[in-house]
């Protein structure tokens, strides 16, 4: 099993839970999370006084999925996710030990 | 015998309205405070606010009315006797002058301005001062400052009969003391832990503009109602205090645009008030071009005062200094450069451009000057006595975790579902025992009806922040 991990642009959020439902992805984790890449923050003024505010606002998407799958998943990810401007993000795939479904305490491949 | 004075019913009820809305200045000016100050302030701001309607409405009855209107003494104070302890009270027949008013509406009226003269004071010491410094400062300063400032400029003290200056609706009595005060504690209390590295932004920027919508309806009242009767000299009052003001936003907003190259909401508010600070003492006496000229240039110099603070290095938090203090010696001055008696007959010597040479801007300068010394050197007496004996200023620890919780034990925003949302935490700490919150962490499990559930991970949503590589 393996744990697809996609930090994107907050407004292709939509983009990608639709291209990965199409995948048959039914269930994702999303949250909101701050960061910068290479394109660092921005810079605010409040009556003339300037705060650099180094972390922007991201969507994390997380999608547990066969190993089977995961090339599809992260291509679908990256396709949806991509304005090919600066800041469009990351994606990265770990390998996962276990998993186990909380209702009915199933295992690995069955809990998923 | 001369007939007994009536009551004007529609002076008073002029008044009365006004009166309500100069109260609604405080509160508006609570919220302006509150969203230009860090979250975890935000309550010890408006607390500042609020805690001066109620103790000077209290003070302002007692004898704070006595001694800024009651008859003359010397020039400086009123006679404290006259209306000590409001007496058993006023006759039916007890009216204001000539304007029809009763004495308690003209009192109640009056009485808002010390109130709002007062907390505008509190936005050069937030997040660091004690409130019960602030309570102590605040009883101090208005028994022996504000009263008899009052009294000088207009309950028939030196300022006003002998100097001859002007100050239709407050420049000198309310903004230039205030200002004054404002930064003789921002240099007793000293610079807030971190201040000026640390970026202290405003935490709530649309708070900060209802505050000012708040701040200009209310100054309606302030300004129109301090003619007291409901004539042409009220509706020029009016005019002059929108199209000042309207003028200022303006002002301020190109300053920030040629500086910072994006003009702002918060400067766009600033500038509103520092435009009603400006027209608040010429408003009956200029012409509604020369309200205009003085918004620009209000906007645009409160724009540039406020950097003044990092220059001279002295942590005036929310600006006082800059929108206050000099917009009140502009608008004063104003008086002396744009004043005609075509507008009001109280203008007995036109201004400079208007041909009355340097006479009144002379008077408005010294009555800006001889406030700002005395309004400084009291609160700074008063300031440092208070610290010296019951402290004025918060533990470091205080105010690095934030004063609404170390003075008041409680907090603006409590948004976190383990904090106990909603404002529960403290009941949840203090063991009172909230039912335990549920999470609410954006997680979004498909459960079909039948059970096939594809690939599905259902993982806490985690609040923190992180570093994000890409």
């Amino acid at each position: 099993m393996k744990l697809v991990t996609a930090v994107i642009k907050p407004h292709q959020l939509d983009g990608v839970k639709e291209a990965l439902q199409a995948l048959g992805v039914a269930g994702l984790t999303v949250s909101e999370v701050q960061g910068y890449g290479r394109q660092k923050g921005h810079t605010e003024v409040y009556r003339g006084a300037e705060y650099t505010v180094e972390f922007l606002p991201k969507i994390r998407v997380e999608v547990l999925t066969d190993e089977i799958d995961v090339d599809k998943v992260v291509d679908a990810i990256v396709t949806a996710a991509r304005t090919g401007k600066i800041g469009d993000g990351k994606v990265w795939v770990t390998a996962v030990e276990d998993v186990v479904r909380v209702r009915t305490g199933e295992h690995g491949l069955d809990a998923l | 015998m001369p007939e007994a004075p009536t009551i004007d019913t529609g002076n008073t009820a002029w008044l009365l309205v006004s009166s309500a809305l100069v109260l609604l200045m405080t509160p508006g000016l609570a919220l302006f405070y509150g969203g230009l100050n860090r979250s975890k302030g935000v309550l010890n701001m408006m607390m500042m606010s609020f805690s001066s309607i109620g103790l000077i409405s209290i003070l302002w009855l007692f004898y704070g009315f006595s001694v800024a209107f009651g008859d003359d003494v010397n020039g400086v104070w009123g006679n404290l006797g006259q209306y000590l302890g409001t007496k058993t009270f006023l006759a039916e027949t007890d009216l204001w002058g000539e304007t029809g008013i009763p004495l308690y509406v003209f009192m109640a009226f009056q009485m808002m301005f010390a109130i709002i003269t007062v907390a505008l004071i509190s936005g050069s010491i937030s997040d660091r001062a004690k409130f019960s410094g602030w309570l102590l400062f605040a009883f101090g300063w208005a028994t022996l400052v504000y009263f008899p400032v009052a009294h000088m400029v207009w309950g028939g003290g030196f300022i006003g009969a002998d100097i001859g200056a002007l100050d239709f609706a407050g420049g000198t009595a309310v903004h230039i003391n205030a200002g004054a005060a404002a930064l003789a504690l921002a240099l007793v209390l000293g610079k807030r832990v971190g201040w000026p590295r640390e970026g202290m932004k405003p935490h709530n920027v649309p708070m900060v503009a209802l505050g000012t919508g708040l701040l200009w309806f209310g100054w309606f009242g302030f300004n129109a109602g301090s003619e007291l009767t409901v004539d042409a000299i009220t509706g020029i009052a009016f005019l002059n205090t929108q199209v000042c003001t309207a003028a200022a936003i303006l002002g301020w907003i190109v300053v920030e645009w040629l500086r910072n190259g994006k003009p702002t909401l918060v400067g766009a508010s600033s500038g509103a008030v520092a435009g009603l600070v400006a027209i608040t003492p010429a408003c009956a006496f200029v012409a509604p071009w020369a309200a205009v000229l003085l918004g620009l240039v209000a906007g645009a110099v409160c724009a540039l005062a406020v950097g003044l603070k990092y220059r001279l290095g002295f942590d005036d938090s929310l600006d006082v200094v800059g929108v206050h203090f000099v917009g009140g010696w502009i608008g004063c001055l104003w008086i002396g450069l744009f004043g005609t008696s075509q507008i009001s007959s109280l203008v007995a010597n036109e201004g400079l451009f208007y041909g009355g040479g340097l006479a009144q801007l002379g008077a408005q300068a010294l009555s800006a000057l001889i406030v700002s010394v005395l309004s400084f050197v009291i609160a700074y007496a008063l300031g440092f006595a208070i610290e010296k004996t019951i402290g004025f200023r918060v533990t470091q620890e205080a105010e690095v975790d934030g004063i609404d919780i170390a003075e008041h034990a409680e907090s603006g925003y409590d948004l976190s579902p383990a904090g106990g949302g909603g404002g529960g935490g403290a009941f949840a700490l203090a063991g009172i025992g909230t039912p335990s919150s549920k999470p609410t962490a954006s997680v979004e499990e498909a459960e079909p009806v039948e059970e096939v559930e594809p690939a599905a991970p259902v993982e806490p949503a985690e609040p923190v922040s992180e570093k994000v590589a890409g």
